[in-house]
């Protein structure tokens, strides 16, 4: 048998690794990322002539459970049209076996990265208020994502915001409305993942999650992520028994009960849905009173005063032209 | 997907076949027979980078590192050490260097005379060919005799893989996919494909297709190796990553 120097052995382990687009519309041009199923490519649609992110999963073999997941994320994906969602193209499967599908290339940034260059708290809440319509767009058509993080969320070159990574989601039940997803084909199996398996990423995700405790995951493991996410948002540090604002002294009080409810131990203590997350992040952006935070009535008449400053200004104005015209007329 | 079947070595299949369970899993067989296979599959995929890395770490001489070798797969096999392994624990490949090490630092200490062969006599090492390449290629100064067991043994899989993917394509009548492989992925020297169709009198498209063909085969190939030695889904990503420097969770 021939010696294989470093060179060939380099070049066999690349053969044996790099996906074959030969036989497909795409070709590759460059690893963008490598993560724990897959690999993403930046590729070319040869027939459309537009560039397209291509993930591949790392090992050819079709008898894994990977490469049914990887089925199922691109699935999933595509039953979830929502601008917030990125879109799969297509799917399908290269010459040695391994499943790949093809999505929109979103040029920008990740959250993490977003976050390192825009200190506005209000900036920051207005993206993640966009996150959690994703998630909760989500929720209603049946579907849990089990891994939000920021490095999982994109912020596009155009400010949109796009949910990545949808590789552990879970279907959680059958929707009625007229989604694409195949929920019935999915339901029979609706997560290939075993009860005490920990899938996800520690720092974000829910207890429950945490204990590997599967078959009870519904959409408030979700909640508790994003909660985990605004936590990061607010502190620009991973989640940690540190409440926000001894973090940052910037954080009103009514944000870190926002941040803290989603992100209560107890799942019946949070928020029932990324629905009613994001409605309390809409009223904090609006300086309306949240429902996880009871007011006092001086901090009630602050934020009236913080939300109708202008109108006070007026009234204070109109009020000091009239004591200064009182006091020259009487002159 | 378009896949000609003609150029597909493996034949008409767009998918891999059935993997053959696990030669580790088999070591612990109660069936003699199967358990004889099985190791003689361990023993394939290991024996030159066992020999290279006990003249490398130990340095006895050639003829010694001959009986040490010989001496501990017959051993492990008599004593059914691996039937032992644990994927919990360690990979297979760090599991087998630490019986390795156990092994000789006992043989050294008692001094005694290796048995050579056991169960094994008809098992062909070519240990002419493992001392040449070990005092050709000498193992860099950088590397601890561990990652040089690690090197070695993702040359010795690769190897294998390229003589399997020679023997099917013989057997399968596909001699000139393998001849092709062989000038254009093995070879040192950078040759073209217009070069190629030149020398085999093909097209360009042909030679396209049979290497593409070649490539998918020894692809497969590499795979099925890997499914035999390892026990477990996990160990499997881990070996994966390990002799394909791929990522896999």
């Amino acid at each position: 048998m021939k010696w294989l120097s470093d060179s060939r052995l380099d070049h066999l382990r690349e053969l044996a690794t790099k996906p074959d687009f030969s036989a497909t519309k795409y070709r590759l041009l460059n690893e963008l990322a490598s993560g724990g199923m897959g690999t993403v490519y930046l590729g070319e649609d040869t027939e459309l002539n537009r560039r397209v992110a291509v993930k591949v999963l790392n090992t050819p073999d079709p008898t894994s459970d990977l490469h049914q997941r990887m089925v199922r994320e691109a699935q999933i994906i595509a039953g979830l049209e929502h601008p917030g969602i990125v879109p799969v193209h297509d799917v399908g499967t290269v010459a040695d076996g391994r499943v790949f599908y093809a999505m929109k290339y979103v040029r920008g940034s990740r959250l993490d990265e977003y976050a390192a260059h825009t200190e506005s708290i209000g900036e920051r809440l207005r993206k993640f208020q966009l996150v959690c319509d994703a998630v909760a767009f989500a929720h209603a058509h049946g579907v849990i994502h089990r891994d939000l993080k920021p490095q999982n969320i994109m912020i596009g070159s155009f400010g949109e915001v796009l949910v990545l990574d949808w590789g552990v989601a879970k279907i959680l039940r059958k929707h009625e409305t007229p989604v694409s997803l195949e929920a019935d084909t999915l339901i029979k199996n609706p997560d290939d993942t075993q009860h005490g398996t920990v899938i996800g990423t520690r720092n974000y995700m829910s207890p429950e999650q945490a204990r590997g405790e599967i078959n009870e995951l519904d959409e408030r493991s979700d909640v508790y992520s994003l909660g985990s996410v605004l936590y990061f948002l607010l502190t620009n540090r991973s989640p940690s028994d540190a409440r926000p604002r001894t973090l940052n002294p910037k954080v009103s009080k009514p944000a870190e009960a926002v941040c803290l409810k989603a992100m209560s131990l107890e799942r019946t203590a949070r928020y029932a849905t990324a629905a009613e997350l994001s409605s309390d992040v809409w009223r904090l952006l609006d300086a309306e009173p949240v429902s996880a935070y009871r007011e006092t009535v001086l901090e009630k008449i602050g934020r009236w005063a913080g939300k109708n400053r202008f109108l006070i200004l007026l009234v204070l104005a109109y009020l000091v032209m009239r004591i200064f015209l009182i006091f020259t007329s009487r002159s | 997907m378009n896949i000609d079947p003609d150029t597909d070595i493996g034949g008409a299949q767009h998918r891999f076949p059935e993997t053959n369970q696990s030669a580790i899993v088999q070591a612990r067989s109660t069936d003699q027979v199967v358990r004889q296979r099985a190791f003689e599959t361990i023993l394939a995929s290991y024996w030159k980078p066992v020999y290279k890395y006990v003249r490398l770490k130990w340095q006895p001489g050639n003829e010694d590192a001959k009986d040490l070798t010989q001496g501990f797969f017959a051993n492990a096999f008599e004593k059914n050490h691996f039937a032992n392994y644990d994927a919990s624990k360690a990979s297979f490949q760090t599991f087998l260097r630490t019986c390795l090490d156990g092994f000789i630092a006992n043989e050294r200490k008692a001094g005694a005379r290796l048995k050579r062969g056991g169960d094994f006599e008809h098992f062909q090492f070519d240990f002419v060919a493992a001392e040449d390449e070990f005092a050709l290629h000498a193992a860099s100064t950088d590397l601890t005799p561990e990652d040089y067991f690690h090197r070695e043994w993702v040359r010795w899989m690769f190897t294998l893989a390229v003589e399997t993917l020679r023997q099917r394509c013989e057997t399968s009548g596909k001699t000139i996919h393998f001849q092709l492989f062989e000038h254009y992925d093995l070879a040192e020297e950078a040759v073209s494909y217009a070069s190629l169709a030149k020398e085999f009198g093909l097209d360009q498209t042909t030679v396209n297709n049979y290497l593409a063909a070649a490539r998918r085969d020894f692809r497969r190939i590499v795979i099925e190796k890997l499914r035999e030695i390892t026990a477990t889904e996990e160990e499997f990503r881990n070996e994966a990553r390990s002799l394909l420097g791929v990522e896999v969770k």
